[in-house]
């Protein structure tokens, strides 16, 4: 049986603010899953859910990863069991090494039951290693020395985060718009890379509002959210494939889907409006 | 006991002479607590002292008594009269190393001292035999003309030099403790490097261990002459474990005209200490003088290590890391004062505060009447691990000039759930998370330590860190 990771009627919350509204999805080890949506429509909410943000509170539903209950284990946990999430906006850790941070890293993945101060991954050994697949994602090795995403340009961080992903090798990845910021070099260059990291190991989710990183990595699904649900999904065995329907909504926008689910069309809206309040609330 | 040695026993002989005891009279001496003309007089004999040292010292002692506690900084609660100010290095190895703390044994361990250290580290062995590696760097040292030595030989060996510098740049006037080290000084290092003689390695490296230079009122005395460079690093970073409770050394350094100097000091105190200090470098025309002071444990620290430029051209850093913990006040900071035109000072001062410690950043620039065109810049972070822990700032800026460029900056930070998230997201623990939150907010001076001295830091911080989350 391929590795499963199965989203169940997920319900989350944001300072008591819902967010999601019952999501189900469930990816296979192998499988690329395109998911996209207006902003605001709850795509990053579902990763941080996954990937177990503690500001973002499930309310109903569950989470498994072939049959455990990832809900139950905290974002490390969730980590060593095979999950990773690159970030639409990664953070800056001031005085953090890139290399010294992913050694780490790396040391607890493949070794999931390590505890705090036992050995990491041989310096050397770990060097080489990085340095490869630097080479391979075009990064300047100079980054291994910086601090983790401190003064990166956008693209910058979005190739740290493919490279951890290519360190890390996880079994299922959440790439939050790691598309945007890119040049359309560092696009093509990301696309390729993924495919390569990914192929049948792993499977994906690539949240995107452009096609540029589904040209090497065919979705073999397209999930279309909005107010907190997904509303329509293409693939094998449906009216359209991944592809078409991604290629449609790049092409036309949400106008169709927002007319044919009025109901999530209004969730959209009443969320837009809450989120107004509150920043007009913060000011 | 003296009286059994007999003077043609060579061993005994040996044991003698390596502590200076020059007759059984002194060797009896007997330490007692409490302080008054009798005790230093009695330091002063068994030191074997001049007289001028012998009536500094008593000087002193009026001036210590005459003068009230702070009354700023931290809480001192101390009985002056409940204190051993000499223990004669024998005596010292007056406990076991079965009754040293478990806590302070493991610490050891983590950090890899190796077992000779641990025991002068935990004060049961009086001295590490360092003279294999010391010798020949000594030797090649001296070819150079460098003096270095313990404080006490220096005064023997040196007078003329030691007398020309000593308590030129610290009186026992400046405050309580400095009087009190000035009574009762002992131990502590003298160094002098003679003009244009750089010495490129950094000094204490090498010297690790060495029970006269951790007493407890130590006396230190640097001259950088002209044009010449040293980094003294002083102490280390294993807990410092004593049965005494109160620290007060007085480091005093003079930077001649374009000399360099650095002094670095990594402090880990049993949480028993009051580790007052006083630390004060003048510089002269060009000169450059260095603090990079880490400080972690103690009961309270008050420690300001200072700068004065007082010659054009003259430059002061100082970079400061207190780490306070359970039961801890850190009341650290740094002082830089212009007293010349085209002088720049800078300061860099971090503080970690954790499980209800405090921290407190006290500052002075100062810029005197005619000093134009200086530039000082300040800038003082401080990271607050939870919300029973306190950082506080005390900036103080005196300024008597127009002409001056002075920044300031301070900011007071928690441990962000983001960063948190996003280290543990990639399968770091929430403890190692912070742990390495926490290491990269000290880098920047970190950075600056001798290689080995920023690997023992980093553990350090560790063990300080663990336990502290969850
Ligand atoms: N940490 C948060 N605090 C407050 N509101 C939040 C938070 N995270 C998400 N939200 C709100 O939840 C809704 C969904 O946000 P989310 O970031 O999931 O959208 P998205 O689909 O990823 O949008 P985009 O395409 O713009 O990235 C928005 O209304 C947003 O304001
Ligand atoms: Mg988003």
């Amino acid at each position: 049986m391929s590795d499963t990771l199965k989203i169940i009627n997920l319900h989350v919350a944001v300072d008591d603010k819902p967010i999601l509204r019952g999501v189900d999805l469930t990816i296979r080890r192998g499988e690329v899953h395109a998911l996209m949506g207006p902003n605001g429509s709850g795509k990053s909410t579902l990763g941080f859910a996954i990937m177990g943000h503690p500001g973002y509170r499930v309310t109903e539903g569950r989470v498994e990863l072939n049959g455990q209950d990832l809900l139950a284990m905290e974002p490390h946990e969730r980590a060593r069991a095979g999950l990773f999430m690159a970030f639409q906006r990664p953070v800056a850790i001031p005085g953090v090494k890139l290399a010294d941070f992913l050694r780490h890293a790396a040391s607890n993945i493949r070794r999931p039951d390590r505890k705090e101060g036992e050995e990491l991954i041989p310096m050397r050994e770990f060097r080489k290693e990085l340095y490869a697949k630097m080479d391979q994602l075009r990064m300047d090795r100079d980054f291994a020395r910086r601090y983790v995403n401190d003064g990166f340009s956008g693209g910058e961080m979005k190739r740290a985060e493919i490279l951890q992903m290519a360190i890390l090798r996880p079994k299922f990845a959440i790439l939050d718009e790691t598309d945007s910021g890119l040049d359309v070099d560092a696009v093509r260059l990301a696309s390729q890379s993924i495919a390569e990291i990914g192929g049948a190991e792993m499977g994906i989710l690539i949240i995107t509002h452009h096609d540029k990183l589904l040209e090497h990595n065919q979705p073999h699904y397209t999930h279309v959210m909005l107010g907190g649900r997904i509303v329509e999904t293409a693939g094998p065995g449906m009216a359209r494939s991944g592809p078409e329907l991604a290629a449609e909504l790049h092409r036309h926008g949400y106008d169709r889907i927002r007319a044919a689910y009025p109901e999530a069309a209004a969730d959209e809206q009443a969320m837009q409006r809450a989120s107004g309040r509150a920043e007009a609330a913060a000011v | 006991m003296a009286t059994d040695v007999k003077p043609e026993a060579p061993l005994g002989f040996e044991e003698i002479n390596k502590y200076d005891f020059r007759n059984a009279e002194r060797y009896v001496f007997k330490s007692r607590k409490g302080l008054d003309a009798e005790i230093v007089h009695q330091i002063s004999d068994m030191k074997n002292e001049p007289d001028w040292m012998r009536q500094f010292r008593l000087r002193a002692l009026d001036i210590f008594l005459a003068k009230p506690l702070p009354t700023w900084g931290g809480e001192i609660k101390l009985d002056f009269q409940d204190i051993y100010y000499y223990i004669k290095p024998t005596d010292r190895q007056g406990h076991t190393w079965e009754e040293v703390p478990e806590e302070i044994k493991r610490t050891f361990d983590r950090l890899g001292i190796p077992e000779a250290e641990k025991r002068v580290l935990a004060g049961v062995k009086a001295q590490y035999e360092s003279e294999v590696v010391y010798g020949s760097l000594r030797d090649e040292l001296a070819a150079q003309g460098v003096l270095f030595t313990d404080t006490d030989t220096a005064v023997r060996e040196y007078p003329d030099l030691v007398r020309e510098y000593f308590a030129t740049v610290i009186p026992p006037t400046d405050n309580k403790f400095a009087a009190l080290n000035s009574a009762v000084w002992s131990g502590g290092s003298f160094i002098y490097v003679p003009k244009g003689v750089k010495i490129d390695f950094p000094l204490q490296a090498y010297f690790r261990i060495n029970a006269q230079n951790m007493g407890q009122f130590e006396r230190t005395l640097i001259i950088v002459d002209e044009g010449a460079q040293v980094h003294y690093v002083e102490g280390c970073t294993a807990p410092m474990y004593t049965t005494e409770s109160l620290h007060s050394a007085v480091v005093e350094i003079i930077v001649k005209r374009h000399a360099r100097c650095r002094y670095t000091t990594i402090q880990n105190w049993a949480n028993n200490i009051y580790n007052l200090v006083t630390k004060r470098a003048v510089a002269y025309e060009g000169a450059l003088m260095e603090w990079i002071d880490g400080n972690l444990g103690s009961r309270l620290t008050m420690k300001y290590p200072s700068v004065y430029m007082l010659e054009p051209g003259a430059r002061g850093e100082i970079l400061s890391i207190a780490f306070a913990s359970a039961g801890q006040h850190q009341d650290a900071g740094a002082k830089v004062v212009h007293c010349a035109p085209d002088t720049a000072s800078r300061i860099v001062s971090k503080s970690i505060s954790k499980c209800g410690g405090r921290s407190s950043y006290r500052g002075l620039v100062k810029i005197e009447r005619g000093a134009r065109r200086c530039r000082s810049n300040v800038v003082c972070d401080a990271l607050i691990l939870d919300p029973q822990s306190r950082s506080d700032t005390y900036p103080y800026i005196e300024i008597e000039e127009q002409d001056v460029a002075v920044g300031h900056e301070a900011s007071v930070s928690r441990i962000g759930e983001e960063q948190l998230f996003y280290l543990m997201s990639r399968g770091l623990t929430e403890a190692e998370a912070s742990t390495m939150i926490v290491a990269g907010f000290i880098e920047p001076l970190v950075r600056e330590l001798p290689m080995e001295y920023a690997v023992e830091m980093n553990k350090l911080i560790q063990l300080q860190m663990e336990g502290s989350v969850g």
